[in-house]
């Protein structure tokens, strides 16, 4: 049961007075079950109606330090899907779309990823299908040519999105020899890679255990898991070590000037250490870069968005890895107001790191942190996306009940403390990407710079 | 899958229309506590005057700056800090405007929407500003990167004669800055009329409830006159059109090309087998063009086919067009990619659909709706996009039924229009390969 609005009595709000918000609404809680299966699957199947859909999450470890890892796992996921023992590559896709599903395939720094959806009714078979690509993928060798070139193609024209670059160049500052500053490969090393190499690796990684599968949608929880159980227990094996090390500490230094010579903006990348979800400062720190950049009505964006003009989107966002979490600040400005932006972006975590917010904007990024908290999950796809990623990082649905508790309790000075911890100016390395020549002078006014 | 076996998203929908002309449409679904409001103005990128260019999304923007009873700033304000999120966009034939919020807000939302439908605050400072902001969005989006603008910007000026069809949505820079505050309130004037719009709610209220809170921010708006809808149709091409571009950043050569389709509105189901046609093309690894292109012939990186300029099949008026868009290789021509395109056109218009393929390609459509209307707000826009352009939010509940009524030979004659001699072909040329 659910609370509504609770009109005035002839559902009129006074003139010119914005209407005061309701009772909180409670958030109901969908029924799931969690099973460990013998093969050391961990499957999550939550009930969401909704929609006569299920979506399907499959997280499994795939870090590595080799420095050929990242070419060997992007195209093996990109290559999963191309032929199994019972299916060619074009058989598998028309077996998935005739249950109305679809599947896909990627694998980062941390893990591969195995995403799907499908009409409720074809979830058995879909698991039949999920099953034979992790036991039968074949790689084949005239597949993995195509999808080789492709994948080099489709990186240079990565490689081409500023976006992309200054990414790059802020993960390489941020990271230095860690393999998340390698998570794109390159092409040499892309052209290197064999089929043995993707039936091997697959065979020593592509396991159960540690690995988290999530269903949500239209079903019901207990049952879910006894399908899955049934359709699954041919994917079984031992897992390779695939832990990824520890993030190097973050060490402060000139602002990175990247060249980028046709370039008509400047991509500013502020970059430092985070915390994990499960922190006990996270919530802290999770409201304090709300307030400075995080959301449409911070600091940031007031300042060089909506006084200024200088850019269309700033952001400020933290990011969980296996490895730790990283707080990174974009924007792309124009070339000649860099030097100005990227001034404005530093005065104003200077701000927070030496003043403590004001109670009122603490209180309105707390309601934002909830309430789009609950949005998030109101749907299939973004419960399921959601607690895959929690579980992925060894939390799940307790954590997300409890979230909005440990959000309510954040004071003032939690997150003044938060600020100062990880939102000062001094402790983040500074990437600008663009022309150089436009940019160089005019940022070094602002302090050191080398050519990165 | 059987026909019978298609589950259709059914919500209850309820009509009215104010006395000021607003049209209201209200969806109650108390699953989950949340709501979507939607406002969709009926004026888009196609009914902007020669010489303002992008005057249409300037203009979405400075809906946000305030309004009768809201400071700059404020309006983002009361949406983030009740716990919801905002967002406006500009399409070719309309232009919207959305919150999703905690049910506890809608009050607040509706006033909010209700606020700015009445009076925006159109200021030259503010104007300036958001000229300022729209430019460097225009930059990122399209003049920073690669394939910017390819090919919903670029395609249309082969595609269609007519201002209204064919210039750039964005805006040039000149236009943009030639905007003026009376411009401004001339175009509210003109098209921000009450009886000009929808209103649109889905989510956790109660319809009576929602309905008095409705007329009470919504009621007190004055009603004004409207200008007809102009008919933006042009007739179809005769010979084939092409044009080049180069792009300074891209990497990869692509191609782009469009055909023009019956009228999504008034030949609805003469429309439907194209929007089954293009999925049968482009829809995944056992695609006929996938199939063809990427597969076999190994001349494309990746390719999409799709109803509208902006990918909206059901929510654009006539004229509008199939657009196929591949990225391909170096040592392969515009040529080659249309020419084997061309063969699988004729295989398909010849041969027909194989057993088994418009059902699975059906089935995997009508996945793809409901995951668009899981999300309150996914449901709130296709609902008003459906009672804006289509007249009828119904037909978005009726629509796997339309959909299974398309037969095979529809998708075959269908395929049979894709003709080299009414195409549109924009080649885009790799100025950034190295």
């Amino acid at each position: 049961m659910t609370a509504t609005a609770t009109p005035l009595a002839d559902g009129r709000a006074p003139s010119g007075v914005v209407p005061p918000l309701g009772p909180v609404p409670r958030v109901k809680q969908p029924t799931a079950a969690e099973r460990i299966l013998p093969t050391a699957l961990r499957v999550l199947a939550v009930r969401r109606p909704g929609v006569p859909l299920v979506e399907v999450r499959l997280r499994v470890p795939f870090g590595g330090t080799a420095p050929n890892h990242s070419a060997r796992a992007t195209l093996l996921g990109e290559t999963m899907l191309t032929g199994t023992e019972r299916h060619d590559q074009v058989g598998l896709a028309a077996a998935l779309q005739s249950l109305g599903a679809d599947l896909r395939v990627s694998v980062d720094a941390d893990r591969l990823t195995l995403d799907g959806n499908v009409l409720r009714t074809g979830l058995p078979d879909l698991l039949a299908l999920v099953t034979e690509v992790l036991t039968e993928a074949t790689y084949p060798a005239r597949e993995v040519a195509g999808e080789r070139e492709r994948l080099v193609e489709r990186l240079s024209i990565a490689r081409s999105q500023p976006s992309v670059l200054v990414g790059e160049a802020l993960n390489r500052r941020l990271y230095g020899d860690h393999p998340y500053a390698r998570e794109l490969p390159t092409v040499d090393a892309v052209r290197a890679v064999t089929p043995p190499q993707l039936r091997r690796l697959h065979a020593e990684r592509v396991r159960p255990p540690d690995a988290v599968l999530v269903l949500v949608g239209d079903l019901s929880p207990a049952r879910t898991l006894d399908t899955v159980q049934a359709a699954l227990d041919a994917w079984t094996g031992q897992g390779a070590d695939r832990r990824v090390p520890p993030l190097p500490p973050v060490t402060p230094g000139p602002i990175v000037l990247v060249d980028r010579p046709g370039s008509v903006q400047a991509s500013i990348r502020l970059g430092g250490r985070a915390v994990p979800r499960d922190a006990p400062d996270y919530p802290a720190l999770q409201l304090a870069n709300l307030v400075y950049g995080g959301y449409f009505s911070s600091r940031l964006v007031e300042n060089i968005r909506e006084d200024k003009g200088y850019t269309y989107g700033p952001h400020s966002r933290i990011s969980h890895g296996a490895a730790g979490s990283t707080l990174v600040i974009d924007a792309d400005v124009a070339t000649e107001v860099a030097a100005p932006a990227l001034l404005e972006s530093w005065y104003e975590l200077g701000r927070m790191a030496t003043k403590p917010v004001k109670p009122e904007e603490l209180e309105d990024v707390r309601q934002y942190a909830i309430g789009t908290l609950a949005l998030s999950i109101a749907t299939q796809s973004g419960l399921a996306s959601t607690l895959a990623a929690l579980l992925g990082l060894g939390l799940g649905l307790d954590w997300l009940r409890e979230h909005p508790r440990r959000l309510a309790a954040v004071t003032v000075e939690d997150a003044f403390a938060a600020a100062q911890r990880y939102l000062a100016p001094s402790g983040l390395v500074t990437v600008v990407l663009g022309k150089a020549s436009g940019l160089e002078p005019a940022l070094r006014t602002l302090g050191p710079v080398e050519l990165g | 899958m059987p026909r019978a076996a298609l589950p259709a998203p059914t919500y209850p929908l309820v009509h009215h229309t104010l006395d000021n002309g607003l049209h209201v449409l209200l969806a109650p679904d108390r699953s989950s506590p949340v709501v979507g409001v939607g406002v969709y103005y009926d004026v888009g990128i196609r009914s902007e005057p020669e010489g303002r260019t992008g005057f249409a999304h300037l203009f979405e923007h400075l809906m946000f700056q305030g309004s009768a009873n809201l400071e700059k700033l404020a309006h983002f304000r009361y949406v983030q800090s009740s716990g919801g999120t905002f967002n406006g966009s500009t399409h070719l034939d309309y232009t919207n405007y959305f919150e999703v919020l905690p049910s506890n807000a809608l009050s607040r939302g509706l006033f909010l929407e209700a606020d700015r439908m009445r009076s925006p605050r159109i200021t030259g400072e503010n104007l300036a500003n958001q000229i300022a902001v729209v430019k460097e969005e225009i930059r990122v989006n399209v003049l920073n990167r690669p394939y910017g603008g390819f090919p919903w910007l670029l395609l249309p000026p082969v595609l269609f004669d007519t201002f209204p069809n064919a210039h750039n949505g964005y805006g040039d820079f000149v236009d943009l800055e030639s905007a003026t505050v009376d411009d401004a309130v001339d175009f509210f004037r003109r098209y921000y009329a009450p009886s000009n719009a929808v209103l649109s709610v889905s989510g956790d209220f109660d319809e009576d409830e929602a309905l008095a809170l409705v007329q009470g921010h919504f009621g007190d708006i004055a009603a004004r006159e409207i200008p007809p809808r102009p008919d933006f149709s042009e007739s179809d091409l005769d010979a084939e059109r092409r044009k080049s571009a180069e792009d300074p950043l891209a990497p990869l050569p692509a191609v782009a090309a469009g055909w023009r389709v019956p009228d999504p509105v008034g030949g609805f189901d003469d429309y439907l087998p194209y929007v089954v046609l293009a999925e049968v093309l482009a829809d995944g690894d056992a695609s006929r063009l996938e199939q063809r292109l990427v597969q076999k012939d190994r001349t494309v990186t990746q390719l999409a086919a799709y109803l509208g300029l902006m990918g909206d099949p059901f929510d654009v008026r006539n004229p509008t067009a199939l657009v196929l868009q591949a990225h391909h290789a170096p040592t392969a021509t515009a040529d080659t990619v249309l020419d084997a395109a061309s063969e699988e056109f004729d295989r398909l218009a010849t041969a027909g659909l194989a057993g088994g393929e418009l059902e699975r390609v059906r089935a995997r459509i009508l996945a793809q709706l409901f995951r668009e209307v899981d999300p309150v707000l996914g449901r709130t826009l296709a609902l008003a996009a459906f009672e804006q352009i289509h007249g009828r939010a119904e037909l978005l509940t009726e629509l796997p039924a339309r959909l299974a009524a398309v037969t095979a030979e529809q998708v075959q004659e269908a395929a049979a229009t894709l003709r080299p001699d009414r195409r549109a072909v924009l080649e885009l040329a790799a100025g950034g390969a190295k």
